[in-house]
C-alpha cells in the first residue's frame, strides 16, 4: 500500500468536509474516487499532496501516509512530496512558455541539468504523455496554441517530468472532446504500470473502465472502497447500489 | 386552433404605440450617445490643434530650426539673437522620470506581490488604501515635503545643494508608486489561480513561483503600468518644479540644479505676451510633451496588446 490514510477529518473552517476517513490505495494500480458533487473527492485528493495548505482556515486532523513517511508530519518539506505526488487539474493550465518550456519547467525547479539530458528527459515525458509525435517538430511554440486535449496531455507530461511516483487527476477529461477523453484515458492505463493513480471522475462508466479499484464518498465519508469489478456488480451499502444505479447524484 | 390566429390580426394595432415609443426612446439615447462622443472628438482636436498652431509658429514663421530646439544647449527666446535650445529641459524631463520610474517600479512590484501573494489581508485592508491615498495627494503637497525633507537630506548627505535631478526623481517616484502599484496588483489578481497551482504542485516554492510563473506571465502589464507612471511624472509640472532648481542647462551631477520641460513653461508664461515669439516657443515645448504623450499611449497600446494575446 502505497498511500494510507488513517482517521482523516478535515474541516473548511467550522464546515467538515471530510469525515473520519481510512482508506489504502495500491501501488501501480488506478483508483477512482465517484461520488456526487460536493462529497469531498477533490478535497480528499487535495490532501494526498497537500494543496489544502494555501487555503486559509482549513484544518486537517488525522495522518495520511505516502511511502512509509507522514505527510502531514513537521519535518515534511511539501515541495520534496509534491515532487513524488504530481497532480492534473481539470482545467488545462499550461503555463504561457514554449511547449519545451512546460515540460522543463519542474526539473528546473529541483536542480541543474545539463542541457542534453533535459532535451532526453523532456522528449521521454513527452512520449509517456503520448504527445511527442505531434509536437516534436513546434516544440519551441507557444504552449497555448495546442488544443485543449494537446494541452491537457501536455499538463500530464509536465507532472511526469518530475519523475513522480503518484499522479493526482482530479476530472481530467471533464474538459475534452470524446477523442481526447479516450487518448487520455487509454494513456492512463499505460501510465497505471509505472505509476499510482488516483483520479476522480464524474463518468462512472470511465471509473469502470479504466480504473482497478473504485472509492465511493458521500458528504465526506467513504461509504465504500473495493475493486472495481466488485463494486460496480455486486456494491455492499445500499447508498452505493443507489448511486450507481443513477437513482441519486 | 382559432386562438393563436385572433391574436395574431389584433396584436400589431395593439402594440404599435408601444413598438413607436421604443422607436423614440432608442433614437433619444442614440442621439445623446453620439452627441457625447462628437463633443469629446472635438475638444480633443481644437486642443490638438491649438497646440499644433501656437507651436509650430517658431519653426514656420520665425525659421526657428526643429535641430536647434531639439539639440540646442541655449534657451534665450528675449535674447538677440535669440536662443531656443530645449535639449537641458528635454533631458531633465526624461532625467527624472526615467529615474523615478527605476526608483518607483520595484517597490510598485514588491508591494503588489506581496498584497497579493503573501498577505492577501494585510494588503487590502491596509496597504491598498494607503497607497491610494497616495494618490489623492495634491502635487504641490509632494513639492512642499520634497522640499522641506528630501533636499535639506540630499544636501546633508551628498554634496552640492540637494536641489536637482535625484531630488526632482525621488518626488516623482512617490506620486506615481499608486499608478504602478494598482496597475500591477489588479494584473496579479487577475492571473488565472491554474497557473499558480499548476506551479506548486510540481514543487515550487512561492518565491519560484513568483519569478518564474508570476511576474514573467504579467510582465506586458507591469510595464503598462511602469510606461503609464512615466508618462504622469513626465507631465508633472508643480512638483518637480519646486525642488529641481530650475537652471536651464544640463547638469553634471544628479545633485546639481537642472529643470524640465513642464517647469519652463509654468515658469515663464506668465512673462510673455500671447502671440510673441517667447509665448510661441513655449508652445512648441507644449507641443512636444503632446508627441511625447502620444508615444506612451502608443507603446501602451502595443504592451496591452501583447498581454491579449
Ligand atoms: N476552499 C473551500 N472553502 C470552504 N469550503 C470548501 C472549499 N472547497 C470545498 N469546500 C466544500 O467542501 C465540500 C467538498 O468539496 P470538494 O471540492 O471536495 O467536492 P467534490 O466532491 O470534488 O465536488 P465536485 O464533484 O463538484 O468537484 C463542498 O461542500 C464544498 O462546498
Ligand atoms: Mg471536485
Amino acid at each position: 500500500m502505497i498511500i494510507e490514510i488513517d482517521k482523516l477529518n478535515l474541516y473548511y473552517g467550522d464546515f467538515h468536509a471530510l469525515k473520519n476517513v481510512n482508506l489504502s490505495i495500491p501501488e501501480r494500480s488506478v483508483t477512482a474516487f465517484i461520488g456526487p458533487s460536493g462529497c469531498g473527492k477533490s478535497t480528499l485528493l487535495r490532501t494526498l499532496n497537500r494543496m489544502n495548505d494555501t487555503i486559509p482556515g482549513v484544518r486537517i486532523e488525522g495522518d495520511v501516509t505516502i511511502q512509509g513517511r507522514n505527510i502531514y508530519a513537521s519535518e515534511t518539506e511539501v515541495e520534496v512530496l509534491r515532487k513524488r505526488v504530481g497532480m492534473v487539474f481539470q482545467q488545462p493550465n499550461p503555463f504561457p512558455k514554449s511547449i519545451y518550456d512546460n515540460v522543463a519547467y519542474g526539473p528546473k525547479l529541483h536542480g541543474r541539468m545539463k542541457k542534453a539530458e533535459l532535451d532526453e528527459l523532456v522528449e521521454r515525458s513527452l512520449r509517456a504523455a503520448s504527445l511527442w509525435n505531434e509536437v516534436k517538430d513546434v516544440l519551441k511554440k507557444s504552449a497555448w496554441s495546442l488544443s485543449g486535449g494537446q494541452q491537457q496531455r501536455l499538463c500530464i507530461a509536465r507532472a511526469l517530468a518530475v519523475e513522480p511516483d503518484i499522479l493526482l487527476m482530479d476530472e481530467s477529461t471533464s474538459a475534452l472532446d470524446p477523442i481526447s477523453t479516450t487518448k487520455i484515458e487509454e494513456l492512463t492505463r499505460e501510465l497505471s504500470k509505472k505509476y499510482t493513480i488516483v483520479m476522480v471522475t464524474h463518468n462512472m462508466h470511465q471509473a469502470a473502465r479504466i480504473s482497478d479499484r473504485t472509492v465511493f464518498f458521500l458528504n465526506g465519508e467513504v461509504v465504500e472502497a473495493a475493486d472495481t469489478q466488485t463494486l460496480f456488480s455486486s456494491p455492499v451499502d445500499q447508498r452505493t447500489e443507489d448511486y450507481i444505479s443513477g437513482r441519486f447524484g | 386552433m382559432n386562438l393563436p390566429a385572433t391574436d395574431i390580426r389584433t396584436a400589431p394595432a395593439e402594440k404599435a404605440p408601444k413598438r413607436q415609443r421604443h422607436i423614440a426612446e432608442e433614437f433619444r439615447g442614440k442621439f445623446y450617445v453620439y452627441f457625447c462622443v462628437l463633443l469629446m472628438i472635438v475638444i480633443i482636436f481644437s486642443i490638438v490643434y491649438f497646440i499644433a498652431s501656437r507651436g509650430l509658429a517658431p519653426f514656420i514663421a520665425n525659421g526657428v530650426s526643429v535641430k536647434e530646439m531639439l539639440f540646442g544647449l541655449k534657451w534665450n527666446p528675449e535674447g538677440d539673437p535669440a536662443a531656443f535650445g530645449a535639449l537641458p529641459f528635454l533631458f531633465g524631463s526624461f532625467a527624472t522620470s526615467l529615474l523615478a520610474a527605476v526608483i518607483a517600479a520595484p517597490l510598485g512590484f514588491c508591494a503588489s506581490v506581496f498584497m497579493t501573494e503573501i498577505m492577501p489581508k494585510f494588503g487590502k485592508t491596509l496597504l491598498q488604501p494607503a497607497i491610494e491615498l497616495l494618490a489623492g495627494i495634491p502635487s504641490v503637497v509632494y513639492g512642499f515635503v520634497g522640499l522641506s525633507v528630501i533636499v535639506p537630506f540630499l544636501r546633508d548627505t551628498f554634496p552640492g545643494q540637494g536641489i536637482g535631478i535625484l531630488a526632482g526623481a525621488l518626488v516623482l517616484s512617490v506620486m506615481i508608486l499608486p499608478t504602478i502599484t494598482t496597475i500591477a496588483t489588479d494584473a496579479l489578481r487577475s492571473l488565472p489561480s491554474g497557473l499558480k497551482e499548476g506551479s506548486y504542485a510540481l514543487g515550487a516554492t512561492r518565491w519560484q513561483t513568483i519569478s518564474r510563473i508570476i511576474l514573467p506571465t504579467t510582465l506586458p502589464s507591469l510595464l503598462t503600468g511602469v510606461v503609464l507612471g512615466i508618462a504622469r511624472a513626465f507631465g508633472e509640472a508643480l512638483a518637480v518644479q519646486m525642488v529641481i532648481g530650475n537652471a536651464p542647462h544640463i547638469p553634471h551631477s544628479l545633485f546639481e540644479s537642472a529643470t524640465t520641460l513642464t517647469s519652463i513653461i509654468t515658469l515663464e508664461m506668465g512673462n510673455t505676451t500671447s502671440g510673441s515669439l517667447h509665448n510661441n516657443a513655449l508652445w512648441s515645448l507644449a507641443l512636444i510633451l503632446l508627441l511625447m504623450t502620444f508615444v506612451f499611449v502608443f507603446v501602451v497600446r502595443v504592451l496591452e496588446r501583447r498581454v491579449k494575446r
